[in-house]
């Protein structure tokens, strides 16, 4: 049996495990119907023409883990930000680890999607805003509808801040030979409210694991919310992360995308620009090698004017690895005033590494200002020769070279201790090892 | 100190050095100087062991040894320091780490440990504070954003840590004001020593007011068409260039 058939004819086995009679239940049968039509994306569609889900559908998935596992702190502190106090919301296969979250109530909702989809009291909240920014399209944000059980719910309410940053965790313990895990996330910040966010998903073992996530980030006039994603994944762990983002007037919502390992990683970011005034900004690292595969798809859509958007993606490509770019931008007809702009760079190391990198602008207004540039080259011949000339050998000069190249994405990262983190795994995946303290 | 016999060099196709013949001995400064596109760059470019020089003819020899086929590190590792005239930006990485990584690579090169943390530090603070270089700066990303003065300063900084025995400086003074000129040329004077040679490559005689050189030669078309004192600077202050060239022709 096919992934599609599995997953089609596990549905009515999920169904005896949820409440049918809620009615977010009718929004997963729409979405069922629309993954049952459409299945996964193939080559042969424009927006997956570089990625081929082909062989991860050959994988006997398990849908829904048998048995729970339990993890100790200790064990997999150092996935954490350990060196602050954050706000954490883990799963362990999927499963909603109580003993190493640290959720909370007082004031903001740092919780469980569980419980918002279930309890009487959060019902008005997910009439409003569950599955409407994501897509009721794309198949596979339809696939992870129809499953949507579990993920983070954060509720900032109008003019709060959490104390600290939001951690949010995905562990997978190799349990079962093969795993899917679908979270859903939805993310609300109110007018004038702040929210700090860090997500990673870490497999534990080098058993397969494929994430197929949607996150629905919904920020009101003047929130301002910072999400960091971290994607360093082992060899045989693969990701569709499908993030919305519905922004107002005034808000600022920043997204950093960190993709430093993994085998399969596919990002599809899209920004809705539903008010005036407000900046959205996308920024990326890429570091692969082996036959690691990375595609980033964003979509801006300028649908109001005054408003700006900020793309800067840089990638390093070794080995094998392969790259995808699509920086996809819509400024309608009444956005005039639009500031656009959007940057790849990217460095090939390998003879048979690849990116395929493009822009896509549909511009209908007259009055803004669009800029894009894509780059594929080689390291700087006269920096190199600078290093070189203070006796640092050419091997260690090109990896300094290609740190710093990476590094001035992280100039934005505004919580220092992840800042560092990501310095020091960005130095460690280029080799750089010149022991210098960062 | 250094020897440089009858040296050709090309970029690509394009013959640039045509016979270049100097010797700098210990405890000497001489200065370059030329026209625009007379090879001045060039020569120093080849000296440091810039890939992109083709060396056609001649030799360079540092300290009795023939330095061809040496990579820039390694000439590094034996002395050359070369202040480029247009010092690369490197963000990210601050002043103080890079020069920890220069030094330390260089003595693992020479067999030696790395440099204690404590003497790093010491003789950071000690060559920062002879240059009158802020705290401040050298936690700065190397060059990023820094004014010309800055860069140049910054360049005599590497020089007095990584304390060379051959120093060339091309152009240090294009884009100096005049206080930043007279910190830079200080900080060259009181690294000079009996032991160590400096060659200063400078299109003007404003930078010899304050390093002083023993020798002055002239390049011309990729030769050195005449070599003098100090009072040769002056004259071809005076006069141009325009005079030795067409004594070059005959």
């Amino acid at each position: 049996m096919d992934l599609k058939d599995k997953l089609v004819s596990s549905f009515m086995a999920f169904e005896n495990n949820i409440d049918v009679e809620h009615p977010v239940h009718d929004v997963r049968i729409e979405a069922m119907k629309n993954f049952e039509i459409k299945g996964f994306p193939s080559k042969k569609e424009e927006a997956w023409k570089y990625t081929s889900l082909k062989g991860l559908q050959k994988i006997d998935f398990s849908i829904f883990p048998k048995q729970e596992k339990t993890l100790e702190y200790k064990d997999v502190k150092k996935y954490f930000i350990h060196d602050i106090d954050t706000y954490k919301i883990v799963f362990v296969d999927g499963v909603f680890s109580s003993h190493l979250s640290e959720t909370t109530h007082d004031g903001v909702d740092i919780c469980l999607m569980s419980s918002a989809l279930t309890k009487p009291m959060y019902k008005q909240i997910i009439d409003v805003y569950f599955n409407k920014v994501a897509s009721k399209d794309e198949s596979l944000t339809s696939l992870n509808t129809a499953f949507s059980k579990e993920g983070a719910y954060i509720y900032i309410p109008k003019g709060k801040m959490p104390k600290k940053p939001v951690e949010i965790i995905h562990f997978a313990t190799g349990n079962e030979a093969s795993l899917l895990l679908q979270p859903r996330n939805l993310i609300i910040v109110e007018e004038n409210a702040e929210l700090q966010i860090i997500e990673r998903h870490q497999s534990l073992t080098s058993n397969e694991v494929l994430t197929n996530s949607v996150t629905e980030i919904f920020a009101a006039k003047s929130a301002n919310i910072d999400y960091y994603k971290v994607q360093n994944d082992s060899a045989k762990a693969s990701l569709i992360d499908n993030t919305y983002v519905d922004q107002k007037d005034r808000s600022f919502v920043n997204v950093h995308t960190f993709s430093l390992g993994g085998k399969l990683t596919r990002n599809n970011l899209n920004f809705y620009q539903n008010g005036e005034y407000m900046d959205s900004t996308m920024k990326g690292v890429t570091i692969l090698a082996e036959k690691q595969h990375v595609d980033h798809h964003t979509l801006v859509h300028h649908i109001q004017p005054n408003c700006e958007s900020h793309q800067d993606y840089k990638g390093i490509y070794g080995e094998n690895s392969t790259g995808v770019f699509n920086g996809k931008i819509i400024v309608d007809k009444v956005a005039q005033k639009t500031n656009a702009f959007q940057k790849n760079n990217n460095i090939l190391i390998s003879d048979k590494a690849t990116i395929n990198t493009k822009p896509q602008l549909e511009i209908f207004a007259d009055d803004v200002k669009c800029s894009h540039g894509c780059t594929i080259g080689q390291l700087d011949e006269d920096a190199l020769f600078y290093l070189q000339s203070r006796g640092i050998p050419k091997k260690e000069a090109r990896a300094l070279l290609m740190y710093a190249f990476a590094n001035n994405v992280l100039e934005s990262v505004r919580i220092p201790e992840l800042k560092t983190r990501i310095n020091k795994l960005i130095a460690k995946k280029i080799g750089v090892n010149l022991g210098f303290d960062l | 100190m250094l020897k440089i016999n009858d040296l050709h060099a090309r970029i690509d196709d394009k013959q640039i050095l045509k016979g270049i013949n100097l010797e700098v001995k210990a405890g000497e400064v001489h200065a370059i100087m030329g026209p625009n596109g007379s090879g001045k760059s060039t020569l120093a470019s080849v000296i440091a062991g810039k890939e992109e020089f083709e060396v056609t003819k001649g030799k360079v020899v540092l300290n009795g040894e023939d330095l061809e086929g040496d990579a820039p590190e390694e000439r590094a590792h034996k002395g050359v320091f070369l202040s480029f005239q247009y010092p690369v930006e490197i963000p990210g990485v601050s002043v103080t780490n890079f020069i920890k990584t220069a030094i330390n690579e260089s003595r693992k090169a020479r067999g030696k440990e790395d440099m204690p943390a404590k003497d790093m530090l010491k003789m950071i603070r000690d060559k920062a504070e002879m240059l009158e270089i802020d705290r401040k700066f050298l936690s700065r990303s190397l060059n990023e954003g820094f004014s010309g003065g800055e860069k140049k300063r910054n360049e005599i900084f590497q020089m007095a840590m990584l304390e060379p025995k051959l120093a060339i400086l091309d152009e240090t003074d294009s884009g100096l004001d005049i206080d930043a000129l007279r910190i830079v040329a200080n900080g060259v004077n009181k690294l000079k020593s009996k032991d160590n040679a400096v060659v200063v490559i400078t299109h003007y005689q404003r930078l010899l007011e304050y390093i002083v050189p023993d020798f002055v030669h002239v390049l011309h078309n990729g030769k050195i068409v005449k070599s003098g004192g100090k009072e040769l600077a002056l004259e071809l202050e005076a006069k141009g260039y325009d005079w030795l060239k067409n004594e070059a022709v005959v």
